[in-house]
């Protein structure tokens, strides 16, 4: 029951970590139907900006006190700006010109760009995973037979926070309903003035913030940024995504908590060695029963 | 009367076939505007490419003293230029409501854009009822009045309508043309294009046919009518 609950709470930080990172994945491919393969590689970028940060500001002894937190919070929205800005410039660097190729072309060049990526932060940080500052206090809670850190309970609450905003930001807000409009037609969006670059590059923009979120819980939560972190985390948010029902926001959150489970009760009960077959053997089987995913429209929409 | 559209020369192409070859249209404030034609014949294709959605290859098209060549369809339809295209293209997975503030979201006031919905609303009763269902759950009719009044929204000087009745009930057609001479009466320029050319020459001042991409005839909508031509090949030989 004790390590029950435990890995229970373990499945739900890394879902939250998931659910970040294929909301991206979803807001992408419901607005453009590409899946962003280096969106990963945004989401280590991430990590290793707000860990260049926190290890720069430690140098510094400012991690003190109100000092701490203030600590937190700039790496926290330097990692969100950084990502943001990296997404929306691979946007505009790469995929806007292919906008009217065949849509092979635009996933092979985010391949490309994943690579590229790849290797650039290898360039920069090395080959080895490098230790993420380990600064926020984690002693354990007990709460009847659960035990939890007090770090698992920041990552959960901010994954969260950052997914309630979300979803009040698509819902309610003009450009959130400019990007659901964008999503489904585009020159219909377009004929009622919506300029439909724009919401593609706000769309990764938030897309790209998100997986700052994502980059700065995940270093926090993994204790270490390596510069292939995105590939498997990106695999495993992707399928998150589809799991959910790709393009579909709510599907994203679902998807990235329950593959989040499934690697921590695959880990514990069948081993580590087998958690990545559990979570892959998911994405098969989805794609073969049901590609439109749990949450995802089964109905056509077009005529 | 000065040309509040005015399309010259203009050809368009797909994927290098020629749809519209040398188009000569000429639209003044006020005017109803009828374009008739076979299917393929290349209306959707003209209106297409006046909003932007298609590039022209040559010629040009002026609306009110700008030239639109190379605009972006948003650019054009901040201009006043509103279009309800072919099968009406509402949001389906949005509701009522959200289509309808999509078609204000060039208007930066909340509250004029309040007012405005209220008129369509006021214009479109139903829509009043259904305002919070999902789009995609509305007849044929109502989809149609939902697509014309998220196009008025924006209060276009210019609007273009692609097959209005298409696919609707004879009683909810004369509906939408009384919806349209009532549009009109309030100031607003129409081009229609319609398969059900008889009720379309009935509204309109003049009309023009295509055929294979070019025009065929120009004349006032109550020549076309009467032209032998015409009524049997667009209007029904009776």
């Amino acid at each position: 029951m004790h390590e029950f609950l435990a890995q229970l709470a373990n499945g739900v930080e890394l879902g939250a970590i998931y659910a970040l990172i294929a909301l991206g994945y979803t807001l992408v491919y419901g607005i453009l139907e590409l899946i962003n393969f280096a969106h990963g590689d945004v989401y280590t970028f991430g990590s290793f900006v707000a860990l260049g940060i926190l290890v720069g500001l430690r140098a510094a002894g400012a991690l003190h006190g109100a000092g701490l937190i203030l600590g937190i919070a700039a790496a926290l929205i330097a990692a969100i700006l950084a990502s943001a800005l990296l997404n929306a410039g691979i946007e505009r660097l790469a995929y806007r010109r292919l906008r009217k190729a065949p849509r092979l072309a635009p996933l092979i060049t985010a391949i490309g760009v994943s690579f590229m990526l790849e290797n650039l932060i290898e360039l920069w940080q090395g080959s080895a995973p490098v230790p993420f500052p380990n600064v926020i206090p984690n002693p354990q809670l007990q709460i009847g037979a659960l035990e939890v850190g007090v770090q698992q309970i920041v990552v959960v609450a901010l994954a969260i926070v950052t997914m309630i905003a979300l979803h009040f930001f698509v819902q309610r807000s003009k450009l959130g309903k400019a990007m659901r409009a964008v999503a489904q037609d585009r020159d219909a969006a377009s004929l009622v003035g919506i300029n439909v670059d724009r919401t593609i590059a706000m769309t990764f923009l938030i897309a790209g913030a998100l997986a700052g979120v994502a980059g700065f819980v995940g270093g926090v939560s993994f204790g270490s940024a390596w510069f292939l972190n995105g590939f498997g985390a990106g695999l495993r948010a992707f399928t998150a995504a589809v799991l959910g029902g790709i393009g579909n926001i709510a599907g994203a959150m679902l998807g990235g908590f329950l593959i989040g489970m499934l690697e921590s009760f695959s880990t514990w009960l069948i081993g580590g060695q087998w958690s990545n077959v559990a979570v892959f053997s998911v994405l098969i089987l989805v794609l073969v029963f049901r590609p439109s995913g749990l949450l995802g429209e089964t109905l056509p929409e077009k005529v | 009367m000065s040309a509040l559209l005015e399309v010259r020369a203009l050809d368009v192409r797909y994927g290098g076939i020629v749809a519209l070859r040398g188009i000569d249209l000429r639209v003044d404030e006020g005017e109803i505007v009828a374009l008739l034609g076979a299917n393929g014949a290349g209306k959707t294709t003209t209106l297409r490419a006046i909003s932007g959605l298609l590039p022209i290859r040559s010629g040009e098209v002026v609306f009110d003293g700008s030239n639109l060549r190379k605009r972006s369809p948003d650019a054009i339809a901040r201009l006043g230029i509103g279009h309800v295209p072919e099968g009406r293209r509402i949001f389906t997975r949005m509701t009522v409501r959200e289509n309808l503030e999509l078609g204000g979201f060039a208007i930066a006031s909340q509250r004029e854009a309040a007012t405005r919905i209220d008129d369509a609303l006021a214009i479109f009763p139903r829509l009043r009822e259904r305002i919070e269902q999902r789009a995609g759950t509305l007849s044929g009719g109502e989809q149609q009045m939902l697509a014309i009044g998220r196009a008025l929204i924006a209060r276009p000087r210019l609007l273009l309508l692609d097959e209005p009745s298409l696919g609707l009930a004879p009683l909810v057609v004369k509906q939408i043309f009384e919806v349209l001479r009532d549009i009109h009466a309030r100031g607003t320029t129409i081009v229609l294009v319609e398969q059900n050319a008889r009720a379309a020459l009935a509204l309109a001042d003049r009309g023009y046919v295509l055929r294979n991409g070019e025009i065929a005839r120009d004349d006032t909508a109550a020549a076309l009518a009467e032209d032998p031509a015409v009524v049997a090949a667009y209007l029904g030989g009776e």
